[in-house]
């Protein structure tokens, strides 16, 4: 169960073409995230499978069904909203029963699947409480609650961590990866994080104005992304990405090279450079290093304890052997 | 820094505001007093505020004079019948604007709002035909139904924005959840909407209570309500000023009890929306 097939879904409205015709297809119990910048048709595409918007043009079928005119109650799916969209005058019992409820299942058989939701998620203590008295993060594993007691045949999740704050989004994250391993359900995932996409993910669908740029493993876009697009987006920070005399060198019109790629050092290297604004993690420093004559100031990875600072003189030689090579297009040189 | 508030200037606010309310409320506080004066106190220059002779004899006359319990039971059906009527009707339109919004939404709303903006006496004459074609002068169906229907854009624009609170995302996670368009109406829309429902039946109900321009001109003996019973008290041939006061009183006491004990409610109705 949980077989998804999108099979040339195009959506407009009006006539402005939101998701030109576009094919996927997600296996079952896979972790699938939609990435890509805000406005990308990520959210819209994930609310074509839900149901929740009516496709133009194209079909969607789940587990083999059609499934393209099945109203939302009806496709067997389970959706966690980015504001969590609790029901504010029920309680948190009522909240993560109502699916039960709508499917009309006894008052007993309700209690025992709200209670061992409950149990997983740690909310055994507040589920008489109101969505308005609880904080953020169990709102949101309400929100979760509210979805597994379905067991649905996938789950959606539409940015669920963006309202959190950064060390509770890192752990709902494990939370919910952890959830995909003991479920083993079909997951769809839309984020803008591109950090939430590579921890998280078994595939990556990279968008871009509705359109699919790539799809692959978290560490496939890593090695070899398809095109400029998928370079500049996936990793942190983002890859350099030269054009010009350099690039020619290269054969290709544009070069990339990974911030972690390159080699910084205050006596010999390929190019030289001043080191601008640099950010200490601890762990790691990002450097920012200008006047290379090869564009835009380069990033560049060192040592948590690199002894640069800032007006430094420094030389950079790039790992040759992961360096991305573009064409005119934009797309990988193989 | 916080703004110092200094109880001086505290106590000041609290005497302006009294102020204010005891402006608003003067009228009515003399027509109360006056209610209970003798006729010639009633009309006495200077006018006596609190010392006079007090009398329940107006509102023995009042009484004896006319039926009051059937201007009020009339009050009463077509207050009540032109609310929920109007909050049956209004409660799908509101719905659908809110929820299904077309191109021309805003449009329709603006359109029935300026309904609003025409002076009824510009339809009297053609509205008083129709009434007599119908058969429905001075009946209480006919009055329910002109009522209904010159507070409806009020009622629907209330409901409106009432339903426009409601965040989109929480329909669709119960239509996610399995809800259809019945269970979605009757276990998530109407319970967060209850108080908003609530303050548009009670606003909806003291307009249509107050009303008095249709109701004097389309009812006589059978279907007058109370703003009825007041005018039939201010005659042409004399001013029996305490005798008016009396019906009056009586006439605004259910509504003023009604409205005292509504007050919180009726205040979030009417500031909802606009304090977010």
């Amino acid at each position: 169960m949980g077989q998804i097939s999108l099979d040339k879904v195009t959506k407009r409205f009006g006539d402005v073409s939101v998701i030109p015709p576009l094919d996927l297809r997600i296996e079952e119990g896979e972790f699938v995230v939609f990435v890509g910048p805000s406005g990308c048709g990520k959210s819209t595409l994930l609310r074509l499978i839900a149901g929740l918007e009516d496709v133009s043009d194209g079909r969607i079928s789940i587990d083999g069904k059609d499934a393209t005119g099945v109203p939302p109650a009806k496709r067997g799916l389970a959706m966690v909203f980015q504001s969590y969209a609790l029901y504010p005058h029920m309680t948190v019992r009522k909240n993560i029963a109502f699916p039960l409820r709508m499917a009309g299942l006894s008052q007993a058989e309700q209690d025992k699947k709200v209670n061992a939701a409950g149990a997983v998620l740690n909310l055994t203590n507040y589920m008489d409480r109101k969505p308005g008295q609880l904080s953020g993060g169990q709102r949101q594993r309400v929100a979760i609650g509210r979805a597994i007691v379905r067991e649905p045949a996938a789950f959606l999740f539409d940015e669920p961590l963006s309202n959190l704050d950064a060390a509770l989004r890192v752990n709902m994250r494990l939370e919910i990866s952890e959830l995909h391993k003991s479920l083993k359900t079909t997951m769809i995932y839309v984020t803008h994080d591109q950090v939430e996409a590579m921890t998280m993910a078994d595939k990556i669908v990279v968008l871009n104005a509705g359109n699919i740029e790539q799809v692959g493993s978290p560490l496939e876009l890593y090695k070899a992304p398809r095109n400029t697009f998928v370079a500049g987006f996936i990793g942190s920070p983002r890859m350099n990405l030269i054009t010009g005399p350099e690039a020619a060198k290269y054969n290709a019109t544009t070069i990339g090279v990974r911030p972690e790629h390159i080699a910084a050092s205050p006596t010999e290297g390929m190019w030289r450079g001043t080191v601008g604004v640099s950010e200490h993690l601890g762990s790691d420093t990002f450097l920012r290093v200008s006047g290379t004559g090869l564009g835009d100031s380069l990033t560049v990875r060192a040592d948590g304890e690199v002894n640069l600072h800032y007006g430094d003189t420094v030389y950079l030689t790039p790992d040759l052997t992961k360096l991305h090579r573009f064409d005119a297009q934009g797309l990988r040189i193989a | 820094m916080a703004r110092s508030v200094t109880l001086r200037r505290k106590s000041l606010n609290t005497a302006l505001a009294w102020a204010v309310g005891l402006v608003i409320f003067f009228p009515i506080l003399w027509t109360i007093l006056t209610s209970f004066k003798t006729e010639g106190d009633a009309i006495a220059y200077p006018p006596k505020f609190l010392f006079f002779d007090w009398t329940l004899e107006n509102y023995a006359v009042v009484q004896e004079r006319s039926n009051y319990m059937r201007y009020l039971w009339n009050s009463v059906i077509i207050a009540g019948g032109s609310t929920l009527i109007g909050v049956i009707v209004a409660v799908p339109a509101a719905w659908s604007m809110a929820f299904v919004p077309s191109a021309r939404t805003k449009d329709i709303l603006m359109w029935m709002l300026s309904t609003k903006m025409l002076p009824a006496v510009g339809v009297l004459y053609p509205m008083y035909l129709i009434f007599i074609q119908l058969g429905w002068l001075d009946t209480r169906i006919g009055l329910i139904v002109i009522l209904m229907l010159i507070n409806l854009p009020i009622v629907v624009w209330m409901l409106y924005t009432y339903f426009k609170e409601i965040p989109g995302e929480i329909l669709e996670a119960s239509r996610m959840d399995g809800a259809g368009l019945k269970e979605e109406i009757i276990y998530i829309l109407t319970p967060m909407a209850v108080p908003g429902i609530a303050s548009t039946l009670l606003l909806n109900f003291i307009l249509a209570w107050n009303e008095a321009f249709w109701t004097l001109n389309l009812t006589a003996a059978n279907a007058g309500t109370l703003t009825a019973f007041i005018a039939s008290y201010s005659s042409p041939e004399g001013l029996f000023y305490a005798k008016l006061s009396a019906a009056s009183t009586m006439a605004i006491a259910p509504i003023l009890i009604m409205g005292w004990f509504s007050q919180k409610q009726l205040v979030r109705g009417l500031t909802f929306g606009a304090v977010k």
